[in-house]
């Protein structure tokens, strides 16, 4: 019986139910159990992001034993990992929690990962920029239209956009707020249908994909 | 000029300068800082998970407060693993089960919520060309993405002014996307001239 899809499909259906019921009828029982069944798809789908840590791990592993393509790096990648997560228990005993300002895990965090993610980012100041110059050359109507727009909006957020007219800023904060937010919209509304009709699909056991 | 003496912003720096080699071209140093980050993020994540997760919503409540109920969806979360044994690898769906039951229970809800509150924010309640501009925008970047009827005639027209409406929205972005990108390239500059070299102040 476990070994059919019948099973899983109803626990969808009856999870998702509770939960939209406890929007609109937020008092007991929904209410307690959509505590209950927050909390649990927090600790649920926290093994889902285990499952992945596990094939990433094991992948580099087994380009170090095999020696294949920059092996060494991968080296990095479990020493950095695996150092993280004993600084992580070694911090949680000395001072009852790895997250303490003086801890050596805060460190790892504010001097490793803070640094190198932003610099990561800003790298692609430069990327950006030139693939943009390479995708968006102004061949038709809207990639010019698009071109002028980014650089309007890139004008009027520094201070020389309005040393080249006091009106540019203005007119960035019009774009935004009107012909980019009637575009936005138009696609979030599309978005949340699409949402809709996906979630009805996989409550009523239309869809079943997931469970391949 | 005063070089700092702080051991970890020596780090930093050097971890810095390591990404922006890049720029050169792909090197060692690169490739070294690119699978740190890599190895010491999923670390970072899964002690963050760790600790909010496993301590406070399974641990603490089990030996503290004699909550029993917790071992169910730890249970069920160990269930994942079953995947590595063929012969009982079908037991895994009773956690994916649950995890996209209640990820599209709480869609649903808020999905509408956006529905509503855009369609009712789209809602003229005065004669402003802004207004009239973004109901134009909002209805035509609609029946863009609507491809049920053929983009052709007045249809087609419609669709026209869409594209153009979500041109400029991309342009928006990508010139918000770009100036964020350079204010961090501007942050890490003046870390590494005043931070780390003590060159400004």
């Amino acid at each position: 019986m476990l070994k059919g899809k019948g099973i899983p499909v109803f626990i969808t259906f009856i999870v998702g139910t509770i939960m939209i019921f406890s929007f609109f009828i937020p008092h007991k029982p929904f209410g307690d159990l959509e505590k209950i069944s927050l909390n649990w798809y927090s600790i649920i789908a926290g093994f889902t992001m285990l499952l992945g840590v596990d094939s990433l791990i094991g992948m580099h592993y087994r380009k170090i034993t095999r020696r294949t393509g920059n092996w060494g790096y991968s080296i990095v990648l479990i020493a950095g990992f695996t150092g993280t997560v004993v600084i992580g228990i070694i911090e949680t005993i000395r001072l009852g929690t790895a997250f303490n300002e003086a801890s050596y895990f805060t460190y790892i965090y504010n001097y490793f990962i803070v640094p190198l993610q932003s610099t990561m980012f800003s790298l692609l100041a430069f990327f950006i920029a030139s693939a943009a110059y390479r995708a968006f050359r102004a061949r038709n109507f809207d990639a010019t239209l698009l071109l002028i727009t980014a650089i309007i909006v890139m004008l009027g957020r520094v201070p020389l956009g309005e040393q080249i007219s006091p009106n540019l800023p203005k007119f960035t904060e019009w774009i935004m707020q009107v012909p980019q937010m009637a575009a936005k919209r138009g696609i979030g509304l599309g978005i949340s249908l699409g949402a809709l009709g996906v979630s009805i699909r996989i409550l009523l056991g239309i869809e079943r994909s997931y469970l391949s | 000029m005063a070089l700092s003496s702080n051991f970890w912003i020596w780090i930093a720096a050097i971890l810095t300068l390591a990404i922006y080699s890049f720029l050169y071209k792909d090197n060692p140093f690169y490739k070294f800082a690119e699978y740190l980050l890599v190895g010491i993020s999923i670390g970072y994540g899964i002690s963050v998970y760790w600790h909010n997760t496993i301590i406070t919503k399974v641990f603490n409540p089990l030996v503290y407060d004699k909550n029993f109920l917790v071992l169910i969806p730890l249970l069920l979360g160990l269930l994942m693993f079953s995947r590595f044994f063929k012969n009982v690898a079908y037991l895994s769906r009773i956690p994916i089960a649950f995890v996209v039951g209640a990820g599209t229970g709480l869609s649903v809800p808020s999905s509408f919520e956006f529905l509503f509150k855009q369609v009712y924010a789209t809602m003229p309640t005065k004669l402003d060309i802004g207004i009239i501009i973004i109901v134009i925008g909002v209805i035509s970047t609609l029946i863009y993405f609507f491809f049920s009827l053929e983009h052709k005639g007045f249809v087609g027209r419609v669709s026209r002014v869409g594209i153009t409406f979500i041109m400029v929205a991309f342009g928006a972005a990508f010139g918000y996307t770009i100036m964020a990108r350079v204010s961090l390239f501007i942050g890490r500059i003046q870390f590494l001239l005043s931070d780390w070299l003590g060159i400004i102040k």
